[in-house]
């Protein structure tokens, strides 16, 4: 039986999903270390002002 | 630190799994080279039931201690589990479509799995409608915990009804040992996969907590 293509198919539809999971992670955690950096940054003026 | 360790270790894992799905394992007499999709598509599935049984276990902590952390690893673990279980239903829809003619049918395994989908899809759905935190943690725990139920029906359904789905045959010696050890070392990629994935996911939720905690700080 020749269903290579289905075969192909399968592990494209498993390293798709996984990478795609995992660039949505990585890029949720770089927009939330900005955020957060960002935030600590303000707080720190807010703290200097007289 | 951490985090690399692990990435380097599960993608060296990986690297050997996919050597012996494909170069060392030999194809399968029945259904040929098709039958190499069990070999993700199994441990895709058991590595979901563990991710579920976290949630499982995390919840039941979240009810008894209440503390934050739990609420924390249980949707973690949830999210990676709802992924790896969209990824082996979908695996199991290419594999049945050459092999039984249909990409779909509404057999017990099939449809308990599909199930499984959607009680922890709810999961995350009752998440985003819940603004209160305590709350939200309370009701997901609540379906966390019940959702876990379906995972023995599932692992049942091909023992208890007639059904489509191929029967134990990794229990009852229906593998060469060549295909016992590759659905060995592919089931250790997963886990190790899972464990990656699941201490990441956890980083990503405590940043999101401190970004919050900052927030609450500069109003």
């Amino acid at each position: 039986m020749d269903n290579l293509g289905y075969l192909f198919a399968a592990y494209t539809v498993i390293w798709v999903g996984l990478f795609t999971y995992i660039l949505v992670l990585a890029q949720k955690q770089r927009q939330l270390r900005r955020d957060i950096d960002w935030l600590k940054e303000m707080l720190k003026k807010a703290d200097q002002l007289p | 630190m951490k985090i690399r360790v692990l990435l380097g270790l599960t993608a060296a894992l990986m690297v050997i799994a996919l050597y012996m799905v494909f170069i060392f394992v030999p194809s399968d007499a029945e259904t040929g080279v098709i039958q190499r999709i069990f070999y993700f598509h199994v441990p895709l599935a058991w590595i979901a039931f563990l991710a579920f049984f976290v949630v499982f276990g995390c919840s039941i902590m979240y009810l008894w201690k209440r503390g934050r952390k739990w609420d924390i690893l249980a949707s973690s673990s949830a999210e990676v589990g709802l992924v790896f279980t969209t990824l082996f239903l979908l695996t199991g829809s290419i594999w049945a479509r050459p092999v039984w003619g249909v990409w779909w049918t509404w057999d017990s395994r099939l449809t308990s799995s599909l199930i499984l989908w959607i009680i922890y899809l709810a999961y995350f759905i009752i998440r985003s409608y819940i603004s209160e935190e305590g709350r939200r943690a309370r009701f997901a725990a609540i379906v966390g915990i019940m959702g876990f139920i379906d995972i023995p029906i599932i692992a049942m359904a091909i023992t208890l009804w007639r059904t489509q789905h191929p029967g134990p045959v990794i229990f009852e010696g229906g593998l060469v040992t060549e295909m016992i050890w590759t659905l060995i070392v592919a089931i250790i990629a997963f886990t190790a996969l899972y464990i990656l994935l699941f201490s990441y996911r956890v980083l990503v939720k405590q940043d999101e907590h401190e970004l919050n905690a900052l927030k609450a700080l500069r109003r």
